[in-house]
């Protein structure tokens, strides 16, 4: 859907170009979302390639966690999950005003919303990781819990930020409306993105 | 006279068939001598590859040279040649033809190497089968633990009987150490440890190779095989000397500055000569270590490092430490 | 002193030369940008060889210190790989050339585009500066253990440039996706794309999945290098051969982002001098598919000695062979294209036929190590170092050489002298068979690679080695002084010198900024030669007079 839709404006694009001739580079398509869904698969490769290792980490070490590690808490993980995952849904929220209506005041307040929780969840993970009986260097497996869930929680430090930058640009009026709102559409892709490793980390990390 | 093409072609066809055949009989050359009964295995595959690769070597360079030549432009010529866009059976040959070559190629490959794998005949199907040709290990009891299981696995009576049915001779186990920068050789039958390979002819040898350090790999040309010794596991060959000789043991896998020079000999002895090496090592050893309770004397090893102008960083190889596996140990807790 | 000599090469009129050191988004500079960057790299990387080759005329470590010989061969494959072929193929070839063959003004993001390419000098400085604490030594591999005992401040730079390197890459294939798949002129399908842009759509998509591997692999071995951790160090429990099936998954695919481009090229330049159109267009358009798809399935070929079980090694040696037709095809469909045609043997064709025989000779060694039981003889020797580089050099180079010579006239405006580029091909072609052809037996006859010291019964082809490797060397010296001093004073070019069909010859030499005044219409496939259609539309690309055009690029 995405591609019949930009190849539609592509078309029209290029015979405007045709009529007038300017030397500004933003005449094509607004390719930026199909960009960055590109950009997400490259970056999703990235997760694939630390999950199969974590697994084959796992495969070679006899015991698994070591014995006299720490056995992990799975209830302040699984109320961070929650939150994690109801966020992926109050930030649709956000999306669906901007692109139903324009209401940008809306969309500015989930997003506050979906911050407010981001940072809850990585609240939690340090609070989660001042209370664990191991440290990076522990052993094999305390290395790659912090590595993975570490890695994912700069993803989701990174998603804060994005999501502070919309706020900050949306004080402009008509920076964001219904037709115009990449940054707003961006981001709840990547937080989508975030939240699926998320469930996939929890997984493999906690539950097997 | 204007000889057809399809008598040209045939002619350059049979050229380029006698050339691929003459390579496949005459490449001996390119390869050191086959010490073992798996090198012969292995240099039949490349003879047939060899000459798979001359036939095309020939065809693709024979073309272009050919055109290179006879398909110059004229030079007052500013036209262009025939729209040939494909011939769409000609792109199903020779779609087919190197499909089929490779995959009778895979299939040749895989049999050969089945073969040489079994051909060390108890040693790697038992332990492909109950350890997998690459052990883990854990490290609370180093590598040597795993060595000992594996032993243990071997001399179970299941898999005694598939030996004897196989072949009645067992394999020669020998313990290879990977350290910067030498091998160390551990014959666990009779505890001698060595820093040259020793092996007799026509028995079948059992490798179990480790590293101390980094990665290393044990290579002997002359036998076509390679393993790389990988710290903390235990990989294994197997294989059978034919030929009385001297040859070289390499370290393949880089391993530091002195990679280079990470090599010692493998000696293939006749049956009695080989025994006789053996009683002098136990012979020696004996004698070593009642010395070794006062002098600090030089194992073979120390030895045979000194002389290769080695560094001298072995020093947690104290001489009177006679079961190596055990330093081998230490090693790898620490 | 890179900057220096990039100077050097780029203080020429058309475009201002300032613009060749700014912060520029056009595609052209870019490429530019980056073919001259890197070529100062190769001359780098070139040196570096030099040095290797000359401690290798003698059988004993006489020339360099050990450890500096390890640091020297470390350092040459990590320039050639990263800051060589990569960034001359994908970033200056593909950033030059893809959106002129596809009728588009530039890239899709070119503020991205200039980004990846500004990554490039500070990190390759990085990496040179490395030289001053010790440079990464255990080999562009990188294999731990010794990875993490060796010089660590070099390895440290060496894992943050790879990192580094890496995400430049992966924002160029990104870039390349987007602007070959959406940027295309409408009347244009993937079908009527030149071959190059398919090159380089199998390329980007290799780009994208499998570089995010590599800097996965490095952020582990960063953390043990530096933390202390253990993930691929067997002393603390960690296990070295998943850093290797790390390392692989993404640097087999790096050799086909490192051929692929050139097949493309290959493609463009050996139509155009055969005056014939292309054999079998589909075939060699999807076949760099395949190949990329392939190319992700066959990484442990290069861990068939590690200990790998033996199902994995049946399934990649299979694996590996399969990729054998995909690029048959290719090698048979060059040679058809060239059989029958009227060759215009120039510079760029000599190059480019000289790679189908190279690259050929590559591939056959490369079936052979495909194959388990051979390779456990030949692995990590100088056969396997024959065989990469008559796919690296003999593939890649050439075609980069064959592309330079065919665009250079495109890019600068001015055309290369014949002679000179007849010699330096002759220098080349000979160097480098005398340099590597070599290597093959002493690889089969048991010398191994990444040696300082040998055995001194290979002494002998080792000099013979070692004189190719000069001769290679002063080579580059006659391209050089061909390309400055052609791109200074050398005869004006037309806008289509070689009468090309393809887009980017429809445009005046070299192309004004934002390439075309009005989107073109496509009227031509690209390789109709031979057709009475294809003699309109090169008269066509020949009509408009060159000199009202001079200066169009430095607005």
């Amino acid at each position: 859907m995405q591609g019949s839709t930009a190849d539609q404006n592509q078309a029209d694009i290029t015979y405007a170009a045709t009529i007038e001739t300017s030397e500004h580079h933003s005449e094509h398509p607004d390719l930026r979302l199909f960009g960055f869904i590109v950009f997400l698969v490259s970056e999703s490769m990235l997760f694939l390639g630390l999950f199969v290792a974590y697994f084959a980490f796992r495969v070679v070490t006899p015991d698994w966690p070591p014995e006299g590690t720490d056995e992990l808490e799975l209830l302040l993980p699984g109320i961070n999950t929650i939150i994690l995952i109801s966020s992926s849904f109050v930030i649709h929220r956000a999306d669906t005003a901007i692109k139903k209506s324009g209401d940008v005041k809306a969309a500015r307040l989930w997003f506050v919303i979906t911050i407010a929780m981001g940072a809850t969840f990585l609240a939690g993970q340090l609070y989660e990781y001042n209370h664990l009986g191991f440290g990076l260097t522990t052993n094999l497996f305390a290395s790659t819990f912090y590595l993975l869930t570490g890695f994912h929680g700069l993803h989701v430090f990174v998603g804060l930020l994005l999501m502070s930058a919309v706020l900050w640009r949306s004080r402009v009026p008509g920076h964001y409306s219904e037709t115009n709102h990449f940054g707003i559409e961006a981001t709840e892709v990547y937080w989508h993105f975030v939240d699926v490793i998320w469930i996939i980390l929890f997984l493999i990390l906690y539950i097997l | 006279m204007k000889i057809p093409t399809a008598i040209l072609t045939l002619i350059v066809g049979i050229l380029i068939t006698l050339a691929s055949l003459w390579v496949s009989q005459n490449n001996g050359v390119l390869l050191p001598i086959a010490a073992a009964a798996e090198a012969a295995e292995i240099d039949r595959l490349f003879a047939a590859m060899m000459a798979i690769a001359t036939g095309l070597f020939l065809l693709v360079q024979g073309a272009l040279l050919y055109s290179l030549l006879a398909f110059r432009r004229k030079p007052d010529d500013e036209t262009d040649a025939d729209p040939v866009h494909g011939n769409v059976s000609l792109e199903i040959v020779w779609t087919a033809i190197p499909a089929m070559l490779v995959l009778w190629l895979g299939i040749y490959s895989f049999d050969v190497y089945q073969s040489i794998d079994s051909v060390g005949t108890m040693g790697s199907h038992n332990m492909a089968h109950q350890h997998g040709d690459m052990e883990m290990v854990a490290v609370e009891n180093g590598p040597d633990a795993a060595r000992l299981t594996a032993d243990q696995g071997a001399l179970s009576p299941d898999s005694l009987s598939q030996a004897v049915a196989t072949e009645a001779v067992e394999p020669l186990q020998v313990n290879v150490d990977g350290l910067q920068y030498a091998w160390l050789f551990t014959y666990p039958d009779t505890g001698i440890i060595s820093g040259e390979l020793h092996l007799p002819v026509n028995r079948p040898v059992t490798l179990n190779i480790t590293a101390r350090d980094v990665i290393h790999a044990f290579w002997v040309p002359e036998f076509r095989l390679k393993q790389d010794a990988v710290p903390g596991q235990v990989t294994h060959l197997n294989f059978q000397p034919t030929e009385e000789g001297v040859y070289p043991v390499i370290c393949a896998e880089l391993c530091g500055a002195y990679h280079g020079a990470m090599k010692t000999r493998s000696i293939v002895h006749s049956g009695a000569e080989y025994q006789a090496w053996v009683d002098s090592q136990l012979v020696a050893s004996q004698s070593r270590e009642t010395m070794a309770q006062s002098v600090d004397s030089m194992s073979p090893l120390e030895h045979h490092v000194a002389a290769m102008g080695m560094p001298h960083h072995l020093h947690d190889l104290s001489p009177h430490q006679s079961d190596l596996a055990q330093a081998g140990n230490s090693h790898s807790e620490s | 002193m890179t900057e220096a000599q990039a100077h050097h090469l780029d203080e020429v009129e058309v475009t201002p030369w300032r613009e060749y050191f700014s912060f520029s988004t056009d595609h052209k500079v870019i490429g530019i940008q980056y073919l001259v960057t890197s070529f100062v790299f190769y001359l780098i990387g070139g040196l570096l060889a030099e040095l290797v080759r000359t401690e290798l005329a003698t059988p004993a470590s006489d020339f360099v210190s050990r450890e500096t010989y390890n640091e020297l061969f470390t350092m040459h494959a990590t320039i050639m790989i990263f800051l060589w072929i990569i960034p001359t193929l994908t970033g200056g070839f593909g950033n030059f050339l893809v959106p002129l063959m596809i009728g588009a003004r530039d890239m899709a993001f070119p503020k991205l585009n200039a980004i990846a390419f500004w990554i490039i000098p500070p990190t390759s400085i990085l990496l040179l500066l490395s030289f001053f604490v010790g440079p990464a030594s255990a080999g562009w591999t990188s294999y731990p253990p010794l990875s993490l005992m060796t010089n660590k401040a070099g390895e440290a730079i060496w894992i943050l440039g790879v990192i580094l390197l890496g995400t430049s890459s992966i924002m160029a294939g990104l870039n390349f996706l987007v602007t070959i798949l959406k940027m295309r002129i409408p009347s244009m399908t993937l079908n009527d794309m030149p071959l190059f842009c398919w090159a380089m759509l199998a390329t980007s998509a290799l780009q994208l999945i499998a570089t995010p591997v590599l800097s996965g692999a490095m952020v582990l071995l960063g953390f043990d290098l530096l933390v202390g951790t253990n993930f691929f160090n067997p002393a603390g429990g960690g296990d070295p051969i998943v850093y290797q099936h790390m390392f692989w998954f993404y640097s087999h695919p790096a050799v086909y982002i490192m051929i692929l481009p050139a097949f493309g090229l290959i493609s463009e330049i050996l139509p155009v001098h055969a005056r014939k159109p292309i054999f079998g267009y589909q075939a060699i358009a999807y076949s760099s598919i395949a190949i990329s798809f392939l190319g992700l399935i066959v990484w442990a070929h290069h861990m068939f000695t590690s200990g790998t079980p033996d199902w994995l090694r049946m399934f990649f040696m299979i694996a590996t062979m399969v990729i054998a037709v995909p690029t048959g095809i290719k090698v048979f469909s060059w040679v058809a294209t060239v059989w029958g045609g009227k060759l215009h043997l120039c510079s760029a064709m000599l190059f480019g036929m000289a790679f189908v025989s190279m690259f050929v000779v590559g591939g056959l060694s490369g079936v052979m190590v495909a194959s388990v039981p051979f390779d456990i003889h030949v692995h990590d020797t100088y056969f396997v170092v024959a065989h990469l580089h008559y796919v690296l050099f003999g593939g890649s180079v050439f075609g980069i050489y064959a592309g330079l010579y065919q665009w250079f006239p495109k890019m600068t405006g001015r055309m290369l002298n014949e002679f000179w580029g007849k010699v330096h091909f002759a220098m080349t072609f000979v160097g480098f068979n005398i340099c590597f052809l070599p290597m093959h037996v002493l690889g089969l006859q048991g010398m191994n690679r990444r040696i300082a010291e040998y055995d001194p019964k290979f002494a002998a082809l080792n000099v013979v080695c070692t004189i190719g490797s000069y001769l290679l060397a002063v080579s580059t010296v006659p391209f050089m002084v061909n390309a400055v001093w052609s791109w200074i004073a050398g005869p004006k070019a037309n806008s289509n010198p070689w009468k090309g069909l393809t887009l980017e010859w429809t445009v005046p030499s070299p192309p004004p900024v934002e390439n075309f005044e009005e989107d073109p219409v496509l009227v031509i496939g690209p390789y109709d030669y031979g057709t009475p259609k294809a003699l309109d539309v090169v008269a066509a690309t020949l009509a408009p007079p060159p000199p009202a055009l001079v200066g169009e690029g430095s607005e």
